[in-house]
């Protein structure tokens, strides 16, 4: 080793000969990228803050954490966003660590809101309860969990519920790996799975609808937390599957297309329009984000929790979901003021309006 | 001499042994700071791999290591689970195969061109681009085998996937290239001038110089780099969690999409799996697996170094 070391003495001996005139290009270079920096950092602080129906409290100030589901992320992002312009002071977190990841930080104590694109689990409750964390149960819109393939596959442009579940149903686990298992008229060719991983709550409630038992599914599939490393898999291979939320087909409607799924009454498209009208079924679910009702006391975050209740409609829309009723919206605010603690959704069955007690 | 004089002198004697004492006083705290310093380290390292252990100590009391070594199926997610760490490992071993196939022959070449062929002008100009390539963010390469070599360079080979190992492998390979370069031309530097001269005289040109007299005197140097190279390919971990996949895939396809130990680790630890479960204890019983055989490449790679180094005199 030592004369490796020689040499590499050697080598920076010899370098030195011309230090002065690289010191000054160095530190020429140096000024150039801290003044770059400088510009870059106040050129971007200001933007005209066009918010809709803004709550203007300049007094604001501190954090909000949210963490939890990457479905509903794209709408607490929005809503966090547009609160942050009207809110300088604030600091608002939305993190992605799943439904099911989000839930377990939230009964510690770590978060102040939760995403969720299911209900909170009887054994999650008992959690929060055995921590002393009392929550408040917030749908703020109606996600159709969607079922993509790639643009170019011309053959699975309708899926019955049967079909999924044999294609993702535990039992599958290397055993179906071609399309044609699927449905005899389908092509020769290997299937590639892309789904949302254990901890996410579109993985619980997939499973839950098309296999029958929440967390019940083959193991061998591309799972990810992230929906996006999902948009990319599936777009970048001809014979590829795979499920997420509505927005995310929304987002990229030229990279993944959407299969209608036939839950007993036909072949009903993934769109906005069939999951407000309620005929794209059995997928279609709200999204609910959880408060602790600790965190009430932060003026900061009922502040966000007003705003979000205000905005979901329009923001959810923007992002690709499909907005409640206003009536329906009406009802939850006046959960919120009342602060009522305790889930009507969880184990519950029946409509968004039937559980939420307005018909 | 005055009696002055004496005083003065019998001043400066005590002054210096005075001096002296300071010295030696100091000299015992000193030592015992820059050993404590140079202790600190060792005392993390120890830390590390004591609480590894711990934790995949408790994993291997409810997994069967037999099974868990030898088991081609791995599920611990789901619900019915499976402690198989043959997928994760033949993964990672494949990419960084596959990473070595595109970093030894460009790096091996690169270090001859530079330490025999290049005129100092050259060298002085590509060899800190090389050093570049050693400090992009290796976030950057994992998003450059997704968004670049993936869709450029494999598609037109009938490439089906975006994920895929042989992309991992080719971003790995370019950052792995200037660590192996490097070191190659180190070790090329340090064969003596008088051997090449001597083949020079002997009417040797420049290619026989360089592939019979240096390249076989620097050759257990290229190989420690080249083992080296391995070892951090081994560990990589931004490039296989972005470019590789996220299934975990027993296969030696390299156009597959295969999941490797370092991107497990990094998708457990991005959800929130609480500790104490079995789940939680994979992560340290991969992060073992990752440890032991980086450790063996590395004890390799010294005791060749040591066993086939040409001294000169």
């Amino acid at each position: 080793m030592d004369h490796e070391k020689e040499a590499r003495l050697v080598r920076s001996t010899g370098e030195g000969r011309t230090g002065r005139r690289s010191r000054h290009l160095l530190g020429g270079a140096l000024a150039l990228g801290v003044a770059a920096l400088l510009l870059a950092a106040c050129g971007g602080g200001d933007g005209t803050s066009n918010g809709p129906n803004a709550t203007s409290e300049p007094a604001l100030s501190g954090t909000v954490q949210v963490d939890g589901s990457s479905t509903v992320f794209p709408i607490s992002e929005a809503v966090a966003e547009e609160f942050q312009r009207e809110a300088r002071s604030v600091r608002v977190t939305v993190g992605v660590s799943g439904t099911g990841g989000g839930m377990k930080r939230f009964c510690a104590g770590e978060t102040d809101i939760s995403d969720a694109s299911r209900p909170i689990k009887q054994s999650e409750a008992a959690d929060c309860a055995a921590n002393g964390i009392e929550f408040i149960e917030l749908p703020v819109a109606y996600d159709g969990l969607s079922v993509v393939v790639h643009p170019d596959n011309d053959w699975a442009q309708c899926l019955t519920v049967a079909e999924l579940n044999l294609l993702w149903g535990p039992e599958a686990e290397g055993n179906v790996t071609n399309w044609n298992q699927v449905r005899a008229a389908f092509p020769d060719a290997g299937v590639a799975l892309y789904g949302p991983g254990t901890d996410s709550g579109t993985f619980d409630y997939f499973t839950e609808v098309v296999n029958g038992d929440g967390g019940a599914s083959r193991a061998d599939f591309h799972a990810s937390e992230d929906d996006n490393i999902l948009v990319t898999g599936v777009a970048g291979d001809k014979n590829a599957l795979g499920y997420f939320g509505l927005a995310y087909l929304e987002e990229n409607r030229g990279l993944v297309k959407g299969v209608a799924i036939d839950g007993g009454s036909g072949c009903v498209a993934p769109t906005v329009e069939t999951v407000e009208n309620g005929t794209y079924a059995p997928l279609s679910r709200p999204l609910f984000i959880y408060v602790n009702k600790d965190s009430m006391a932060k003026p900061q975050v009922e502040a966000f929790v007003d705003f979000y209740l205000e905005n979901a409609a329009t923001l959810a829309t923007d992002v690709g979901y499909v907005r409640f009723p206003a009536s329906f919206y009406d009802a939850i605010k006046a959960r919120w003021e009342a602060a009522e603690t305790g889930s009507l959704f969880s184990g519950a069955t029946g409509s968004v309006a039937e559980i939420l007690g307005i018909g | 001499m005055s009696a002055a004089a004496t005083v003065g002198r019998e001043g400066a004697i005590a002054a210096r042994k005075r001096r002296r004492a300071r010295r030696r006083v100091l000299e015992a705290p000193v030592y015992a700071f820059l050993m404590a310093c140079a202790g600190l380290s060792i005392v993390t390292t120890v830390g590390i791999v004591l609480i590894l252990f711990e934790e995949t100590f408790h994993f291997f009391e409810e997994v069967n290591i037999i099974d868990f070594l030898t088991g081609t199926r791995w599920t611990p997610l789901f619900q019915s689970k499976s402690f198989g760490v043959l997928p994760l490992l033949n993964a990672t071993f494949l990419i960084a195969f596959g990473a070595m196939l595109v970093a030894i022959p460009l790096g091996v070449l690169a270090a001859i061109y530079l330490s025999e062929y290049a005129p100092p002008l050259v060298r002085s100009s590509v060899k800190p681009v090389l050093e570049v390539l050693a400090g992009i963010p290796t976030v950057v390469y994992g998003y450059f085998a997704l968004l670049f070599i993936s869709p450029e360079l494999l598609r037109p080979f009938g490439q089906g996937t975006a994920f895929s190992a042989a992309s991992a492998s080719i971003a790995m390979g370019i950052m792995i290239l200037p660590l192996v370069a490097s070191m190659s031309e180190d070790a090329m530097r340090a064969v003596p001038r008088s051997l090449r001269e001597g083949a020079y005289g002997l009417g040797a040109n420049r290619f026989e110089v360089a592939t019979r007299v240096v390249f076989p005197g620097a050759l257990s140097g290229i190989v420690a780099a080249i083992i080296l190279g391995a070892s951090r390919a081994v560990g990589e971990t931004m490039i296989v969690t972005v470019a590789a996949g996220n299934q975990p895939n027993l296969s030696w396809n390299p156009l597959e999409a295969m999941q490797a130990m370092t991107a497990y680790i990094v998708q457990v630890s991005l959800g929130d799996t609480p500790r104490g479960t079995i789940e939680h204890s994979t992560i340290f019983a991969i992060g073992a697996v990752l440890f032991v055989s980086t450790l063996l490449l590395n004890i390799f790679a010294q005791w060749l170094l040591a066993k086939f180094r040409e001294v000169y005199e």
